[in-house]
């Protein structure tokens, strides 16, 4: 398992998501209305739709596409046409930098 | 073309199983990364924020429309009277369900989630359409708009009978056959297309939703029995007829005569200027190529979203009229002219079609031949 940098704290806005690409792999991170960070795989599991293209409201994630929701914290489908959960990455705050683990 | 006498070209396949099926997914059309125009992530956050002011609005008017034209209806039923009245309690009932149900599917109409839900299944059952089946199949309409063998949702199968087009306006044969899906799943059937788009584990709710549908037309039929009268008949079911006029007039033009098999909305899908009573009748989805590459983003945010990126797009249709008078030649032109379509012309500011996305659709080597 390993850290790598994703962006600076204040690269995503409060409430807010972003895309974030690495070896070939695609994730979404999210800035709560709390500040904490979290993250997710980056498409959708519904029809691998980049999620980081949609709506955050509160602790939840809208596919941009079909109205799929996720809570971002957890993973978890909220909404049809969303079934199947998002896997979720652990992510923390080193000196100002957004950190992402990856190889879980 | 008049006296035409080619053939008519041969019927596609649009089943959603069948050979069409497989060919989107192996030339790449099926979930396809589609073009976008560009907006600007704040300003996009913006354009999909919810609310319920203009829903609840909108929907109070709805509402108390539809019962003030049905009260005027039942008061001057049996005289020339009560025509005006389900005039408008028709297009109120069988075309204004359908904006409804299809804006609470993207759960966009409301920010609060019952709202969406209560809307949705009232305009389901108005427009009769299973509100679970449809759900998945709308779904399925924006991942692969227009796209043959994958798309549950196309109006215009070519080569498109020109009297079941003109039959649409009075909902006879979609009507008709909405009815017999909705029997049919009642009865627990579930067709292959509507098993390929809807989850196993969804199935039965399409099933009980179905016949709580078809209950409670047969208890209106019940009451027309008991009565002696039509009446139960034209407060629910038959408004789905006569009423529906307006829902087709708008519908048709969103894809009518413009490409299959692209994965830009650009060339498969009509924005269009509208008159206000129609854009509330339909809650704006005359921005209709705005509406398939942003989905998110609400119906009352839609002009605001058109005036940003009017310029990547293709001239809108000044008016419905002007819709029509381009979408039916080039109908009547796919019925014999294998792999016609509409092409519309891009402005300069906008950027260009990638040819190279479409060229390996069998039915024409580059686009707009």
């Amino acid at each position: 398992m390993a850290w790598i940098d994703v962006c600076s704290v204040d690269d995503i806005d409060l409430e807010d998501v972003m895309r974030f690409d690495h070896s070939g792999q695609t994730y979404a991170i999210y800035r709560a209305p709390d500040g904490g960070f979290f993250a997710t795989d980056g498409l959708c599991s519904h029809e691998k739709v980049h999620l980081a293209g949609g709506l955050v409201m509160d602790h939840t994630i809208e596919c941009p596409k079909h109205n799929g929701r996720f809570n971002y914290r957890t993973g978890e489908a909220l909404r049809a046409p969303v079934c199947i959960n998002l896997r979720c990455h652990s992510v923390r705050v080193t000196a100002g930098k957004v950190q992402l683990s990856i190889g879980q | 073309m008049p006296n035409d006498q080619r053939p008519l070209v041969q019927m596609r396949d649009y089943a959603l199983t069948g050979p069409n099926a497989r060919r989107a997914v192996a030339l790449g059309l099926a979930s396809a990364e589609w073009y976008h125009s560009e907006v600007p992530r704040k300003v996009m956050k913006d354009l999909m924020a919810r609310s319920d002011g203009p829903a609840i609005r909108d929907t109070a008017i709805w509402l108390g429309l539809l019962v003030l034209s049905a009260a005027g209806g039942i008061a001057f039923w049996g005289n020339w009277a009560c025509v005006p009245f389900f005039f408008v309690y028709g297009v109120l009932y069988g075309s204004t369900c359908d904006s409804r149900w299809h804006e609470c599917s993207h759960g966009t109409a409301f920010k609060t989630g019952w709202m969406n839900d209560w809307v949705y299944q009232i305009a389901s059952f108005m427009v009769m359409r299973n509100p679970v089946s449809w759900r998945w199949s709308h779904a399925r309409h924006h991942t692969d708009t227009i796209i043959v063998g994958r798309d549950a949702e196309i109006g215009f199968m070519h080569p498109k009978s020109l009297v079941r087009f003109a039959l649409h306006f009075v909902g006879v044969v979609d009507a008709w056959q909405s009815l017999q899906v909705i029997a049919r799943n009642a009865m627990g059937n579930m067709n292959a297309d509507e098993r390929d788009y809807i989850p196993e584990s969804e199935i039965h709710k399409a099933i009980t939703a179905a016949q709580i549908h078809m209950a409670i037309y047969l208890v209106t039929v019940a009451f027309a029995v008991g009565m002696h009268s039509f009446l139960p008949l034209m407060l629910i079911g038959l408004p789905r007829l006569y009423g529906c006029w307006h829902m087709y007039l708008t519908g048709l033009i969103q894809h009518g005569g413009l490409a299959e098999d692209v994965i830009d909305h650009r060339l498969n899908s009509r924005t269009c200027y509208m008159n206000p009573i129609s854009r509330w009748i339909y809650w704006n989805m005359n921005y209709h190529v705005e509406h398939h590459m942003f989905p998110m983003v609400p119906y009352h945010a839609l002009p605001r979203l058109h005036a940003l990126i009017k310029d990547d797009l293709p001239e809108p249709c000044p008016s419905i009229y002007a819709a029509i008078a381009e979408m039916v030649p080039a109908v009547i032109r796919q019925r014999r002219e294998k792999g016609y379509f509409l092409r519309k012309d891009l402005p300069p500011s906008a950027r260009p079609y990638r040819e190279e996305l479409h060229r390996e659709v069998p039915e024409r080597s580059t686009i707009g031949s």
